[in-house]
Formats: structure tokens, sequence, C-alpha cells
């Protein structure tokens, strides 16, 4: 099961979709790990789509990658990680026009990153489409030294630069592509509750 | 969503100004020019914005908006290009053979509903007929700026072609001018076919020409967000109704060709107005009761609003019935 239903929590906090086929004039799908679950959802209400797309894919240890190159798209690429990607994003999108669509599933992470790309390329976020798939791990910045931890799954944590310990919030940031992560014992310091597993 | 609620007065604070010149264009179009009266300068506004003018005629209070077409940044005048409608309720031609230089009339602040979106990478532009005038503002704007733009004017014929020698002067490779008699249409899929990522599209036109524009976009994958229109409605004549104003306390009529916002200034009744034409939203008016059918003609509520039978937007709709109470 790939599907994670989040609990309502404040407006900051991304609300994700359902990928639908949209007319467009050319398709450019980004997915990491079980978000190739949803490609292969969207291919199957639209062939045409897919023979139209580009099709950009992390897998991060999944199987998916031979069902994907089945569904035969104009193009497809496989990359080691979003970060090892992301020359090639970003060559994709310097050389769009106007009338690509942009399809985001998988994680978080890579889908608030891969639409910030796509919004700093001139795509406004109200037409990118994401769905959420997999891990509910998150990106999160730590408020005190700006760094980022990838893959959070424990609230609280620690961040991997500073070492403080944060509390995981709702609280997004698009322009960072993510959540933001305070000292849970910035009050009480050395008070720190022992770290529960998100949405556990 | 504003914390604060936006206080609902009518219309803009109005700037006292004198003719400064009437330019007719073409046997259908002409320009008007005003310089403020107290001598101050104007206000400067973005491309796009609009202004309501007063007319006083015979007793009548007309109260039309136009788009401004003078440069923005030029703070000595203002300026709107108005063209006559012979069938119109009488504004247009109130202006073009009443109106001379030297007379002393009222516009409001500049109202901007048709704005550029600076986030824009290119601006592409699609004019028809009088549409031109908001363009012509915001080009000014843009070239002031180094813009990228580029536009896609339809007229009728070569003689009502409204600023096309001027433009093509002035831009002789980014404008291109159509003429319909010679069956020369704008060739819109190939044009929104291969225009950069981020390209914004804006149409101001005929009603038939902003709908083309937006569902062929849309079907070429255009976001909404980045295709922007303006039409502004003349509210159209219907039958007459009588309607309770419960806050004034007062049951007035609204006459065969004066709007429901007409009839409530006329009687006295303050009233929010913005855009006099069903498209910003400012006369918004809670419906405490009614027994028939509203006649909606509004840009501002959606379908569902418009069958609740809760709101109307008295600058432009109408009501047919026995009994109609508002909020006002």
């Amino acid at each position: 099961m790939s599907k994670f239903q989040f609990p309502e929590s404040i407006k900051s906090r991304p609300v994700y979709g359902t990928l639908e086929p949209r007319p467009g004039k050319a398709h450019l799908l980004i997915a990491d790990a079980e978000g190739a679950e949803a490609i292969l959802d969207l291919a199957a209400q639209d062939a045409d789509l897919i023979a139209k797309a580009h099709i950009i894919f992390i897998p991060k240890g999944t199987d998916y990658s031979d069902k994907l190159r089945a569904l035969n798209p104009a193009q497809y690429y496989e990359g080691p990680s979003y970060e090892a990607s992301l020359q090639r994003l970003r060559h994709v999108l310097a050389h769009a026009h106007q009338g690509l669509q942009v399809y985001l599933t998988g994680t978080e992470g890579l889908m608030g990153q891969a639409q910030n790309e796509a919004m700093q390329a001139g795509i406004p976020h109200t037409a990118i489409q994401t769905e959420h798939r997999g891990s509910v791990a998150r990106r999160m910045q730590c408020v005190h030294c700006k760094g980022i931890t990838e893959d959070v799954m424990h609230d609280p944590f620690q961040c991997a630069h500073c070492g403080l310990h944060l509390f995981v919030r709702d609280h997004y940031s698009r322009r960072l592509a993510a959540f933001q992560g305070v000292r849970v014992d910035a009050e009480d310091p050395g008070n720190i509750p022992d770290p529960v597993e998100l949405y556990s | 969503m504003s914390a604060a609620p936006q206080k609902a007065k009518p219309g803009a604070e109005q700037i006292p100004v004198t003719v400064s010149a009437v330019v007719p264009l073409n046997d259908l179009v002409t320009r008007f020019e005003f310089k403020r009266t107290d001598g101050a300068p104007f206000p400067t506004f973005s491309g796009g914005a609009h202004t309501v003018v007063t007319m006083q005629d015979d007793g009548r209070t007309r109260l039309n908006p136009y788009s401004l077409m003078s440069d923005p940044a030029d703070t000595s005048t203002y300026a709107i290009s108005v063209r006559r409608d012979d069938q119109g309720r009488g504004g247009s031609l109130f202006m073009h053979t009443r109106v001379k230089v030297g007379d002393e009339m009222t516009l409001t602040y500049p109202v901007n509903l048709f704005s550029l979106d600076l986030r824009a990478r290119k601006h592409l532009f699609f004019a028809g007929g009088i549409g031109i005038t908001p363009f012509m503002s915001m080009i000014a704007q843009l070239e002031r700026m180094n813009g990228h733009w580029e536009l896609h004017y339809a007229v009728r014929t070569e003689a009502l072609g409204t600023y096309v020698d001027e433009l093509r002067y002035k831009f002789p490779n980014k404008v291109h001018v159509y003429y319909d008699d010679q069956n020369d249409a704008i060739p819109l899929e190939s044009l929104l076919d291969g225009q950069p990522l981020g390209t914004n599209a804006y149409v101001c036109g005929p009603k038939g020409m902003i709908d083309w524009v937006h569902a062929t976009a849309a079907a070429s994958g255009w976001p909404d967000a980045q295709v922007h229109s303006e039409e502004f409605m003349a509210p159209q004549p219907g039958a007459p109704f009588e309607v309770r104003l419960c806050k004034s306390d007062k049951t007035i009529k609204v006459g065969e060709n004066e709007s429901l916002l007409e009839a409530m200034e006329r009687e006295g009744v303050e009233a929010p107005f913005l855009c006099r034409g069903g498209a910003c939203g400012q006369c918004e008016t809670d419906v405490v009761s009614y027994d028939g059918e509203f006649v909606h003609r509004d840009h501002w509520l959606d379908d569902d609003q418009h069958a609740s039978g809760q709101k109307i937007m008295p600058c432009v709709s109408r009501f047919v019935g026995k009994s109609l109470e508002l909020d006002r």
C-alpha cells in the first residue's frame, strides 16, 4: 500500500491530490520510489499522454524501473538520487515551452524540490499536479542553523548539521521545499521527549 | 485572506479634472485627455488600470469605466479612448457629442483589475478592437522596464485600426495586426504553441474573443493563472422591477434602462462599487428574500452562488418576479 491519508493540519502544510491526465503539448513526470505506481495508474488512464511524456525516475532501491520503461515514454531517465537528477531536470525546464504539464509523485521531499524548480522556471504552483506515494519521511530545515536534514522519520529528531534536537512542525516553506524544525528543548534545555515515529 | 474587512464605500476617491484635449482617431473612436483641475500631478497607475468617469447628462448621472491608455508614469495627463456605441446606453454618445475641451468632469482614482503579472517571462497580448486600450498603458509600462512582449491586434478594417499606425511605427517587430475584412485571423493556436515557459497571455476584446483565447489556451495546456482577461459589461436593459432595500428602509423601482446600482444611487442609497461592469466584486449584495428569477450577468459570483439566490451584483444583474429584498 503506497497511499497515505495525511490528517488535516495547518494551512501551511501542502496538500496532495491524485494525478489526472490534462491536456498539454508535453508532459514531464517526476517520481521517486513508490511514486512509480502513480505513474502506472496515470498511464492506465491515458496511454497517449505517456507517448508524449518525459519520465524522470529515482528508484531509491525499488524495482519499478522495468515497468516504467515498458510504458514506452518519449524519454525515460533514471537517476541515482534527486541531487544527481537535478542537472537534467533544470535542462529540461530551461528548454520547455508553455503547454508543458508537470506531474510530481512520490515523497514530499522530491515533490517539494521539483515543484520549486518548476516554479522558478515559470510554472505557477497551482498548475503543478502532485500525488503523495510511499514514505512519509520529511525534508526538514533547522530554523536555527538553516541546515537541511533529509528523510526525517521521527519527532523530535537531531539536526544533522548543528546537533540540536528539533520538533517536527507542519509549518512548510515552498521556497525551501522543507518543513521547519524548531528546537524542542529551548525553554527547558536538556528536556528532550523520546522520539516517536511520524504518524505512528 | 486579509484580516481587516474592506470598507465598503461607493467607488474610489474622486479627482476633479478638466478636459485638455479631444482627439478623434477614426469614425468610431475618440481620445479624451484630462488635466487635474487643481493643477496637481495625477497619481501614477499600473498598466491595465481603469477609471470611472462621471458624466452629468441633463440631470442624469452616468458613471462609465474606461481603461486608462496613457503612459502610467505620466502624471500630467490621463487619457481614455472611447468607442462610440450608437446602440448603447448613451455614455459613449455623451462623451462623443457633448464633451468639449475645457469641460470640468470627475474621474476616480485608478483601479486595476487587469494588471501585468510581472513574474512573467514574456507578455503575449491579444486585443480585439477597442480592447487595445489597456494594452497601450501596459506597453508603455513594459517599455520602460525593458519587458518582453508582443501584441496581436485584430481590427475590423484598416480605417478602424485605432492606434495601429502609432504602434507599428514605434514597435515594428512586436506588433502584429489582423484585419477582419481581409479574412485575416489571429493564428491563435500556433501563437500559443512554443512560447517560452512562464509566458503570460492577456486578452481584451469582445466576449467571443476572450472565451476563444481562454479555451484554446486551456486545451494547449496553459495554466489558467497565466491567461488574463478583462471584459467590462455595460448593464443590459430589462423589464422594470421593484426592490425593497431593508437597511435603507426604502422600496425603489429599477427602470428599464438603468441598472439596479444606478437606481439605488438615484434614490440616494450609498452602495459600494468600483468597476460597474460585473468584474471587481465590490458591489456584491446579500439577498434577504425573493420570489422570482435572478438574471445574473457578472463574472464575479460562481455558478453555485448564482444558483443559491443569496447574492446579487447590482451593477449588471437584474431580477424578474414578484418581490426582491436586499440587505442594503
